[in-house]
């Protein structure tokens, strides 16, 4: 399968395989006007299998999210036809509107305009947790 | 800026020892205090019952010479016609200088501590946190022992749901050489985030323990709670567990001769009342010093 090469844009590569309609969604791509591919499957060396987002604008992306969906996401900013930055998105140290809180006994559970926000607490563990009640969110596999 | 306390990590341990002390000093010269919160105004909002903590708040305030207003139930609130927490802070706001708040949610007075520019207090949320409480412990441990290190603490009872006891664990492990013997049944054990984030990340020292008996003799401190029938979803489990410790005058008869027994209280049926004749039984003691503290914790977060 050929897609065409992009001049200027966003290669988003390594996505975890099966993730990238996920990412298209909470990053609301279809809003955008340009050429958006969605690749699904691709072959990987490293992983055999992966997703890849081809955005044909530089637009701006919530990072912080990508590096939650996967750290190994790799990102690659292309300007007249060559790649000018490549980087991997950190792990945020907050996530808003992305998880949900699953404690019945949290107050966001009954008080529906509350964001949902989750704090990094470790790190090198990945573990989130819910601002209000503590709790950890669920692996996001 | 202000300050809120909603959790006890909030407060280091130089401002928990100056509670401790600021306390002592009302114990023992009550008048000295009496108009410092003249002209200021409490506010209790009080989403589900309480005895203790409520009229333990507003004793603190009118004994520093300030006045309380406030609700008891959420019936009795705007919180019945479906206001959000926020809301309801923000318009307690245009009466009241601080606000002392009691909520069955988890994060209820987070979120109106972040509504409002006046200090919020976590009257407790659930069983989440507790801090006025463990304020109160921690007063208590150390008035009846005359220390707050060197302890070994047996906790006891519901150790799930029962934040007095989360709560008193994250504080105690900031001082020295504490040990922790953890006594419930399998069900109502502590949860991960205490025993990883706080107990072995900390490296403090612990076992869990089903049985009152086989911990008894080594306890500093017997720190017993109530089986809570609020926090249990389900009826039947509510019932399997609630009578699954009942401390005696027999089981104490092992028990060091300085032990304290401590207890947030309500109790039900976990402590005989024929223990509360043994001099070793601090709970009544713990209830008056509540007030204490909370006098102490209201002057310093209206900074007078």
């Amino acid at each position: 399968m050929i897609i065409g090469s992009i001049h200027d844009g966003l290669v988003i590569d390594h996505i975890p395989a099966g993730k990238a309609m996920e990412i298209y969604d909470y990053l609301d791509l279809d809003q955008l006007d340009c050429q958006v591919a969605i690749i699904k499957n691709a072959e990987s060396e490293k992983r055999g299998r992966k997703d890849i987002l081809k955005i044909n604008e530089i637009i701006d992306l919530d990072y912080d999210l990508l590096g939650y969906i996967d750290p190994h996401i790799t990102v690659n900013v292309i300007r007249d036809g060559q790649r000018v930055k490549k980087f991997h998105p950190a792990l945020p140290e907050k996530l808003v509107g992305v998880l949900k809180c699953k404690n019945p006994r949290c107050i966001s559970s009954i008080e529906q305009e509350l964001p949902q926000i989750f704090q990094l607490t470790d790190r090198d563990k990945g573990i989130y947790r819910c601002i209000y009640c503590d709790t950890k969110a669920e692996d996001k596999n | 800026m202000k300050k809120d306390l909603i959790q006890i990590q909030d407060l280091s341990t130089a401002e928990i020892d100056h509670l401790i002390d600021v306390a002592n000093d009302i114990i023992a010269r009550p008048q000295a205090y009496q108009e410092r919160c003249l002209h200021k105004k409490l506010a209790t909002l009080f989403y589900e019952p309480s005895t203790r903590t409520r009229l333990s708040f507003e004793s603190a305030m009118w004994d520093l010479g300030g006045t309380v207003i406030g609700f008891s139930e959420a019936s009795s609130s705007s919180a019945a016609k479906g206001e959000s927490v926020a809301d309801t802070a923000r318009t307690v706001e245009c009466f009241a200088d601080i606000i002392a708040m009691r909520h069955p949610k988890e994060g209820a007075p987070f979120v109106a501590s972040q509504a409002v520019n006046i200090p919020v207090i976590n009257a407790g949320d659930g069983g989440h946190h507790h801090p006025t409480q463990t304020l109160t412990d921690l007063l208590t441990i150390s008035r009846e022992r005359g220390r707050l290190d060197n302890l070994v603490i047996g906790c006891c009872g519901d150790l799930k749901f029962g934040r007095t006891v989360h709560s008193l664990i994250s504080a105690m492990s900031r001082y020295q050489n504490v040990r922790f013997v953890l006594i419930s049944p399998p069900e109502l054990r502590i949860p991960e985030p205490i025993r990883v984030e706080v107990l072995e990340k900390q490296g403090i020292p612990y076992q869990e323990v089903t049985s009152i008996e086989e911990a008894i003799a080594d306890l500093d401190i017997l720190y017993m709670t109530r089986v809570q029938r609020e926090r249990f979803f389900n009826e039947a489990d509510y019932i399997r567990l609630k009578d699954y410790y009942i401390l005696t005058p027999d089981k104490l008869k092992v028990a060091k001769p300085d032990l304290s027994i401590l207890h947030p209280l309500p109790r039900v049926n976990e402590i005989s009342t024929e223990v509360d004749k043994d001099p070793r039984a601090a709970y009544f003691r713990q209830v008056k010093n509540g007030k204490f503290i909370r006098m102490a914790l209201i002057m310093k977060l209206l900074e007078v």
